[in-house]
């Protein structure tokens, strides 16, 4: 049976979707609990891997029996059992949290909804588990066209923000299937693990550096890297509440898994780090990153947007991590991708809450939420406080470690800017929490805020990701000694 | 002295049950606010019951120790019960209970709003600093350092106007900021050098010197820390304070005279002994940086305190003179520094609180802030004015008042360390404490009130609660110089456990 784990994990999900079409046409409320179930059995399944990853190494799928280099081969080690667990559990979380949200926005549409929310979850486990360079570019290509169509049916500007993805994300995929296709020319094999021996052989060639260079800067396009990330706040921002809690916490991460797979698999770490000089400019870039996205996130009034700007620091976070090249720094990077996985999950399905009940997500008019809405604001204050890295949050201990690999590694700018970007991220969570605890003490509110809490099924993921983020950070030495300490190259 | 490490669920116990409060306190609400209140007074007396437990072990020469998860290694959420632990945690723990009654005087007096939330924070602050007091290693005193942070917060903001609003902005802007910039960096720094955050006898940075870790390093370290823990209200980053007035008396004379900032001093007394060591730092000569350092803040702040009509700003630059001292005393790495400076977290809490305590009085009795207003008050006060008036010369350095106490072993540590300016630094300040002190107590007994009509005001003072808890707290002051010897033992403990000096 776990053999067949690594397939039957997409499988599952795209066999539910297109149920979920032909259901939906009778049975509009079949599609919510189909979800939920097949989502649940891919949070089972992924569990199920990573236990046995552990336990007993890696597993090996072969599509249709076919050897690899010639036939697909999936491939689940620590790093893509690890990032399947994250993927499939916030899948399963946002799927939870989305029934009333939806039921609200499109009320007609609910089975397409779930059709393009299953794809979206497909495309992205497949490219998790893919074991090839060619089949990850089709899975990248099925997880963004779903991604496109969740996006565009959001609010008035969403598909105006949808297209600006289409475009940059077309472009993205593009690089990378054009790196694709240069490393086949160079090396006639699409396997990951073939490619990676077959390489080294070939460094000195402009051809393989040039395919390096293009896929770098597909996945940097796709993972909403400074400055790649034009499209990212508002595609994000203008998306329905559920689709940004998830495309926010996973997609941004998927991205920088195949940005790690590429450095650090499919090339060598001396190749990304020594032969060319791509861990320094990504080091520096993401410096820039981390100042730019604070910053900007400052100005921003429309809290979405907002968290959207601290996305892509938070992904000058995990690449800053691997651009230092050192044990501690690539475990603080894969930490991170959980934490903010986590974190990113909380913030905007609360986000989403307040937007449900108070149809606003201008922070402006945030004044006394808290006695409105306390739960809701109780898991965003725990995931406010999680990006500025206060413990005993889990945002704390990734950046621990991050900032340790700087440290080791001498690079202070990078150590100093992180922190530096933490204090940006606190001055922007306190204007919001203090509005929200405080009112703003120049309006006069006559009228008493009253309790109106989100419905169950929305306080339920967001409770469980508040909870998350505050228990995940205790087991990080556990998490860390028994997964990540295993996807670290051999040699850092 | 054998150390014999005891394992035991106390330290954390002696935390969480303040903690356990506050959640008592958000169920029971405004429903019943005598029951509400009966919580704070229980975990009170229990946190107390709990660490005073702990004295005659510690007095034995053991140490408490209790891990709650080891998360990564040289990363443990730890406790460990030393002399100097058990010495903050008990003074605390004591004045809390105290503050409790005053606190329930004081809210009910005033008719203050969102009294759940007041008691709410407060208990998680006591908490903190509790976690603070025990914690074994680094990472888990900045846990709690930035907790106390952020459960003053709506402490500091409690009135919610515009000018709370900003003093409490400006409060979390420093120490919050400080601590993530300066702090955490050092941390970090020590981390990676010495490869552990526990606190050790001889200093961890003691053993690495040489090692790969060069002094300008180390130089660096110390100067991030002492930027970084700003509570202790050094100067250039001690302005947080003042603008902490704003808060309710009751906060300002427990947080911001005794837990928060005295949290403050304790890690730096912690860096100092336990981080880097007595011996680097007198190499270093980082020492003697560091006393002149605070002997600045000294007289700086008490020029300023001279200035200052609000009789809180007064009380708060006072404080913030009052905080160097015990940073002096450990910068002068001598044994009777050591133990002054230990001294005086305790000697400072019994008097700045009645201090606190009187102002607060004195507001709720008679809506006076400023200095400038309490002519005659005396009269009409007299309990809380005799209590501000021992509590002030407590803060002078007179005996009989434990203030004296503390300067005496200052002045002794800085005849050992050879240091005759730090000499003149302390009899320069007692003089400017003197001077900001008694024109107080002149005004109150000997000036009469300006608008008195009526020749022979009546006694008019405040809630009984309050007046019983400021005449204890002064009493206190008194009864530390007749009876130090329980802190007193314990000081000595800290200073023999890092210079083998009894």
């Amino acid at each position: 049976m776990i053999q067949h784990a690594p397939v039957l994990i997409i499988i599952l999900p795209l066999m539910a979707s297109l149920i979920n079409l032909i259901i939906g046409m009778w049975r509009k409320r079949l599609c919510y609990p189909l979800t939920v179930a097949a989502l649940s059995a891919c949070v089972l399944l992924s569990f199920a891997m990573l236990n046995t990853v552990i336990d007993h190494g890696n597993i090996t799928y072969r599509l249709g029996g076919w050897a690899p280099p010639w036939g697909i081969a999936y491939l689940i080690d620590h790093l893509n059992a690890f990032m399947l667990v994250i993927v499939s559990f916030i899948s399963l979380v946002v799927a939870v949290y989305s029934r009333v949200s939806i039921e609200k926005d499109m009320p007609k549409k609910i089975n397409q909804f779930y059709t393009l929310f299953l794809l979206l979850v497909t495309g992205l486990l497949g490219i998790l588990a893919t074991g090839d360079a060619f089949n990850l570019f089709v899975f990248l290509e099925i997880s963004s066209l779903a991604g496109y169509a969740l996006i565009a049916v959001g609010d008035d500007r969403a598909p105006l923000a949808s297209f600006n993805y289409v475009i940059m994300g077309t472009i993205g995929a593009c690089f990378y299937l054009l790196g694709v296709g240069y490393l086949y020319i160079a090396t006639g094999s699409l396997n990951m693990a073939d490619l990676s021996g077959l390489l080294p052989d070939l460094y000195g060639s402009k051809v393989v550096i040039g395919a390096f260079a293009f896929m770098m800067v597909g996945v940097a396009i796709k993972m909403a890297f400074f400055p790649l990330h034009k499209w990212l706040p508002d595609a994000y921002t203008h998306a329905p509440s559920a689709v940004s809690a998830f495309v926010a916490s996973a997609m941004t991460k998927v991205g920088a898994y195949v940005m790690i797979r590429i450095m650090f698999t499919v090339f060598k770490p001396y190749f990304s780090i020594e032969v060319i000089p791509a861990s320094a400019i990504l080091g520096w870039l993401a410096v820039a990153a981390m100042l730019f996205g604070c910053i900007r996130a400052l100005a921003q009034t429309d809290v979405k947007r907002m968290l959207s700007y601290i996305i892509i620091a938070e992904v000058g976070y995990i690449v800053m991590g691997l651009s230092v090249g050192n044990r501690m720094g690539f475990q603080g990077a894969v930490l991170h991708i959980l934490n903010d996985a986590f974190m990113m999950a909380c913030l905007f399905l609360a986000a989403g809450a307040i937007e449900y009940k108070t149809g606003t997500r201008n922070v402006h008019n945030f004044s006394n939420l808290y006695k409105k809405m306390p739960v809701t604001i109780i898991a965003f204050t725990v995931g406010g406080l999680s990006i500025v890295g206060i413990p005993p949050t889990c945002g704390f201990f990734s950046k621990w470690y991050l900032v340790l690999g700087a440290i080791e590694s001498q690079q202070w700018v990078f150590a100093a800017t992180l922190l530096i970007s933490s204090l940006l991220t606190a001055v922007i969570f306190f204007k919001i929490l203090v509005r929200i605890y405080f009112g703003n003490s120049n309006e006069n509110e006559s009228s008493n805020p009253v309790f109106n809490e989100a419905p169950l099924s929305m306080l339920f993921p967001i409770c469980i990701m508040a909870a998350g983020v505050l228990t995940l950070g205790f087991f990080s030495g556990k998490i860390i000694s028994s997964v990540i300490q295993f996807t670290v190259p051999g040699s850092f | 002295m054998e150390t014999a490490v005891i394992y035991s669920i106390k330290p954390l116990l002696a935390i969480s049950v303040s903690l356990i409060a506050g959640l008592l306190i958000f169920l029971t609400g405004e429903r019943s606010r005598n029951l509400r209140e009966s919580w704070t007074i229980l975990a009170s007396v229990i946190k107390f019951t709990i660490i005073a437990s702990m004295v005659p072990s510690i007095l034995a020469g053991n140490v408490i120790e209790y891990t709650i998860i080891s998360i990564a290694p040289g990363m443990l959420l730890q406790f460990r019960v030393d002399a100097l632990g058990i010495f903050f945690a008990i003074t605390a723990s004591f004045l809390w209970i105290i503050t409790s009654f005053y606190s329930i005087g004081y809210v009910r007096a005033m008719k203050e709003h969102a009294q759940t939330r007041y008691f709410i924070c407060f208990a998680i602050a006591l908490s903190a600093t509790i976690g603070v007091a025990f914690s074994a290693n680094l990472f888990t005193t900045f846990l709690f350092y930035e907790i106390i942070t952020l459960s003053t917060y709506p402490l500091v903001a409690h009135k919610e106007t515009p000018e709370a609003m900003k003093g409490a902005r400006k409060y979390v802007t420093y120490l919050l900021g400080t601590s993530i910039a300066f702090q955490l960096f050092a941390i970090f720094l020590t981390y990676s050098a010495a490869g552990t955050l526990d606190y050790s006898y001889a200093g961890i940075f003691n053993s690495v010197r040489g090692n790969g870790v060069s002094d300008t390093f180390l130089i660096v370290t110390f100067i991030l820390f002492m930027a970084g823990i700003t509570k202790a209200g050094m100067m250039p980053f001690h302005s947080w304070l003042p603008a902490a007035m704003v808060a309710p008396t009751p906060v300002s004379a427990l947080l911001h005279a005794v837990a928060v900032v005295k949290t403050g001093v304790f890690v730096v007394v912690k860096v100092v002994l336990h981080i880097f060591g007595i011996n680097l730092l007198s190499q270093l000569g980082l020492g003697t940086a560091l006393a002149y350092f605070a002997s600045f803040t000294i007289i700086v702040a008490s020029t300023i305190a001279l200035r200052q009509d609000n009789l809180k700003a007064r009380l708060a630059y006072s404080t913030v003179s009052q905080l160097s001292y015990i940073i002096l005393g450990v910068a002068l790495l001598t044994p009777s520094g050591i133990t002054g400076s230990v001294m005086h977290i305790v000697l400072h809490a019994f008097g700045k609180i009645s201090l606190f305590f009187a102002a607060g009085a004195i507001y709720v009795a008679t809506h006076k802030t400023k200095v400038s207003e309490l002519d005659g008050i005396g009269k009409q006060m007299p309990f809380t004015m005799a209590a501000f008036t021992l509590g002030a010369i407590s803060m002078i350095g007179l005996p009989p008042l434990g203030g004296f106490l503390s300067k005496w072993f200052l002045g002794i540590g800085a005849i050992e360390a050879g240091q005759i300016p730090i000499i003149i630094v302390i009899a320069t300040s007692t003089i400017l404490n003197a001077c900001y002190f008694l024109p107080i107590i002149y005004r109150a007994f000997f000036k009469e009130a300006a608008d008195s009509t009526d020749k022979t005001p009546s006694i008019k003072e405040a809630p009984p609660l309050m007046v019983g808890a400021l005449v204890l707290t002064a009493s206190g002051a008194v009864a530390l110089f007749f009876k130090p010897s329980l802190f007193l033992d314990l000081a000595r403990m800290v200073t023999a456990s890092v210079t083998g000096v009894n």
